[in-house]
């Protein structure tokens, strides 16, 4: 009847010691080791998205099967979980039995002096002219800071039994337990956190922290809803780049200022220069200086004489000469009937080079800063499908909408600041000026702090478990009981490395020569 | 600050010096290693537990009486010399990189290799004081000279500042510990090769019957791979930890695993595995020495492929 539960208990309790079994720790640690490799050698959704749908798009139905696996997201993925938990298991496992036995042993005595000290691995053995009280009061006094315990033997014979190096278990646990504590504070901070970017023109614009719908990208946490972040308003007052003669950047600035807390009301602005390894830290949040373009200026003067200003950030294509691409749209005012309002809109789509040189009549840019500002366009007329329902990039411009007829490409003119395209219609769309953006990131992580914490802990528990050797030593000290009346002892010194022999063995022949010594110069003195 | 062209030179030609120096030594061991005594099993466990056995009050002294060197020997320690000699140019070669430049002489692949190697250079001479293993010398050479001239060949960068994203502190010490923590990997990844060469052959005198016997016996090469590794994988977890703080200030988060940092996450863990593995029956010696070659492995493809194929935030390498 009862043969049932006993076997599921049998079962779980088998499960358990092979659990956490070092071996299957050591396993374990191989396969977290195997699972977080494919991270480093597969694009991942979490870093870059389009390079994951590049890679599918490239492999086929192998692509497809590794993206149902999870490899394209390893450290979401179930078995990369199922590792670090099962892992983590084992872990807690082996720490339980660990700390009762650590609290044991804190208490305990050093062990016995073995019968036979020749037999330890370090073993010495001289014979002195002095008595065996003194020689042991020799040996406390050289051993001082060991854990001791003095006693008696047989036929008058005393020993003591020496122990040190208790913190090395100490510091193995800490170690061990840090780990747990970074884990978990990790992963709640996984739960809590977010970040999210935004683009803001380096003029003086404002961002405000105060709801996702302000960030062009933003990635929250399991338990963040995107209501509730932390109050906070940044204004980016410029931006300046310097760099070396070869266009490598030598520094980024954005000056900025910021407002939280008590500031939001009273309206006091706070200035900050903000740089790249340099976040302003306010609110619980930080925000980053993450990059920098341009944002070339436009104004269409309509053939009926109104006009518009567009001022749209274009996308850095080269990193280095910050040749740039994107395109500003316009609506042409005064039109009130929506379906000539959507033919009637009109784009500025093409290239922008902040010292612009066309070698072979292509522009194209040979240095960041704004030296020779000059655009490259293609004007385009029609319907730009803004309201079509799709998404589309605020850089380019929907290219089906061309396909279809319903967007005209009508002038294509490369132009200075100043300089202007003139329309077949009658329309002038003059190229004003640059102005510069930022993109700002604003992270939020609660528990990044008890992260470092733990990682400090880590660091001391480490250091301490592997510096410290755990190890004994006996001394024993009998008299030569063969009538010799002058009082002749024999001193045996035993020593045992506990964890790692490495290194004991220059630490024992220093301390049994001086040991030995310290019972002959007792005759002498 | 510009860059001082001058000291620049003078900073390549240490380097190729260095080299160069380091190859003749190189040599130097190879004649010892080939034409030097052969380690005897027995005569190499005595000199491992030295001090212990039963010892009275007289340690056993390396064998004293008229000091006759052998011809081998007297390369082998012109070879030491040569080494030092070595690394007295390759730290030259660093200072004056760094004056140049104006900065710490760690920021791009070139110097980084270039730390990485001296490095491995300091431990195998500080380990050489407490181990009898000189005669291996030429093992631990012969990747750092190819290192060296993968480094002066094929990713030399001119000495110039950095960009915005390293001009921190922590790039003083963040690159600093992590350069010289794998460049101590180096030495056991190495010694433990070479344990796995000599335990193969204790095991079965017929295999590496040329090899092996020459080599100092296997629990001297185990004890010299974890002591080496037990001092630079602290090092390593606080460069590791320096990266994230570093991460946290420059990148908006301290850990997003980016390629580098999951790489060497994976070699963190390899090198925790070895430690364990060394004190779990079934995997000391031979399974252990594996764990920590693997481990070296990892730590050199963190350094190559994904600093030169992969792109991640760590692309600093300066090649291009």
């Amino acid at each position: 009847m009862d043969s049932r539960p006993r076997a599921v208990l049998a079962f779980l309790r088998n499960t358990w010691r092979g659990l956490t079994a070092m071996r299957t720790a050591l396993s374990l640690l191989f396969l977290l080791a195997l699972a977080a490799m494919p991270g480093a050698l597969l694009p991942q959704r979490s870093l870059n998205a389009p390079k994951v749908d590049q890679y599918i798009a490239d492999h086929g139905w192998w692509g497809r099967l590794l993206g149902q696996l999870g490899f394209f997201d390893v450290y979401a993925s179930v078995w990369f979980s199922a590792i670090y938990v099962l892992l983590f298991v084992s872990l807690i496992g082996c720490l339980l039995p660990r700390t009762v036995e650590y609290a044991r042993q804190a208490r305990a005595k050093p062990v016995l002096t073995p019968r036979r000290l020749e037999r330890m691995p370090h073993h010495a053995r001289s014979t002195v002219d002095t008595g065996v009280a003194d020689v042991l009061a020799g040996a406390r006094q050289r051993l001082r800071g060991w854990r001791l315990v003095e006693r008696e033997e047989a036929d008058g014979a005393r020993s003591i039994s020496a122990e040190r190096g208790f913190l090395r278990e100490t510091g193995n646990l800490v170690f061990h337990f840090a780990l747990l504590g970074l884990l978990v504070s990790f992963a709640i901070g996984k739960m809590y956190s977010y970040e999210g970017q935004v683009i803001v023109q380096a003029d003086g614009s404002e961002f405000c922290n105060s709801g996702v719908y302000n960030f062009d990208s933003f990635k929250p946490g399991l338990r963040v809803d995107g209501t509730d972040l932390d109050q906070f308003c940044v204004k980016v007052k410029d931006f300046h780049g310097s760099y070396l003669p070869n266009g490598q950047a030598k520094d980024y600035l954005a000056p900025i200022e910021y407002q939280s807390g008590d500031d939001l009301g009273t309206g006091t602005w706070r200035p900050y220069d903000l740089r790249v390894n340099d976040p302003l830290r306010t609110a619980g949040d930080r925000v980053y200086l993450l990059g920098h373009g341009y944002t070339p200026k436009f104004t269409v003067k309509y053939p009926d004489g109104q006009t518009r200003v567009g001022a749209t950030q274009w996308k850095p294509d080269d990193p280095i000469t910050l040749l740039s691409e994107g395109a500003t749209k316009f609506d042409r005012p005064g039109v009130t009937d929506p379906e000539q309002q959507r033919k009637s809109q009109l784009a500025v789509a093409g290239l922008f080079a902040p010292s612009g040189v066309s070698p072979n009549g292509v522009l194209t840019s040979n240095f960041p800063e704004l030296r020779a500002p000059e655009v490259a366009v293609d004007v385009y007329q029609g319907d730009l499908g803004l309201d079509s329902g799709r998404g589309q990039s605020i850089f380019t411009i929907d290219q089906s909408m061309v396909a279809k007829g319903a967007l005209t490409k009508v002038k294509r003119q490369q132009l200075k600041v100043g300089e202007h395209i003139d329309l077949p219609d009658g329309t002038v769309i003059t190229f004003d000026g640059v102005g510069q953006w930022v993109s700002l990131e604003v992270a939020h992580d609660p528990t990044q702090t008890y992260v470092l914490g733990f990682a400090v802990l880590i660091i001391l528990g480490l250091g301490t478990s592997l510096a410290i050797k755990r190890r004994r030593l006996w001394v024993r000290a009998t008299p030569t009981g063969d009538g010799d009346p002058s009082g002749r002892t024999v001193v045996e010194v035993g020593g045992l490395a506990r964890t790692d022999q490495a290194g004991y063995g220059e630490e024992f022949t220093s301390l049994s020569r001086e040991l030995l010594l310290a019972a002959r110069g007792g005759r002498e003195s | 600050m510009p860059v001082n062209t001058n000291l620049a030179t003078f900073s390549d030609w240490a380097y190729t010096s260095a080299a160069a120096v380091y190859i003749l030594a190189m040599i130097f061991y190879l004649v010892e290693q080939a034409f030097g005594r052969v380690t005897k099993r027995a005569q190499a466990r005595e000199l491992v537990t030295a001090g212990g056995g039963d010892t009275v009050l007289d340690e056993p002294q390396a064998p004293s009486g008229p000091v006759e060197r052998d011809r081998p020997e007297r390369f082998g320690r012109m070879a030491v010399a040569l080494t030092v000699l070595g690394v007295l140019l390759h730290v030259g070669s660093l200072v004056l990189r760094g004056l140049a430049a104006g900065r710490v002489p760690w920021g791009n692949m070139y110097e980084y290799g270039a730390l990485f190697c001296l490095v491995a250079v300091v431990t195998w001479l500080v380990m050489l004081r407490k181990f009898p293993v000189r005669r291996l010398g030429a093992f631990v050479l012969v990747p750092v000279v190819i290192l060296m001239l993968i480094g002066g060949m094929g990713l030399y960068t001119d000495a110039a500042p950095v960009q915005p994203a390293l001009q921190s502190y922590w790039l003083v010490i963040h690159v600093s510990v992590i350069s010289a923590a794998s460049g101590m990997l180096l030495v056991p990844g190495v010694v433990s090769l070479l344990f796995m060469v000599r335990a193969a052959n204790e095991a079965n005198p017929g295999r590496f019957a040329r090899l092996a016997p020459r080599l100092p016996a296997a629990d001297v090469l185990d004890r010299l791979a974890y002591r080496t590794t037990v001092f630079a994988f602290p090092l390593y977890t606080f460069g590791l930890i320096c990266g994230a703080i570093w991460a946290e200030s420059a990148w908006g988060r301290f850990w997003g695993w980016d390629p580098k940092e999951t790489t060497a996450f994976v070699a963190w863990v390899i090198y925790a595995a070895y430690l364990h593995a060394r004190a779990t029956a079934g995997w000391r010696g031979t399974r252990a020495a594996v764990v920590n070659v693997l481990g070296f492995a990892t730590m050199v493809f963190n350094l190559f492929f994904v600093n030169l194929v992969t792109t991640g935030l760590h692309s600093y390498a300066g090649v291009g």
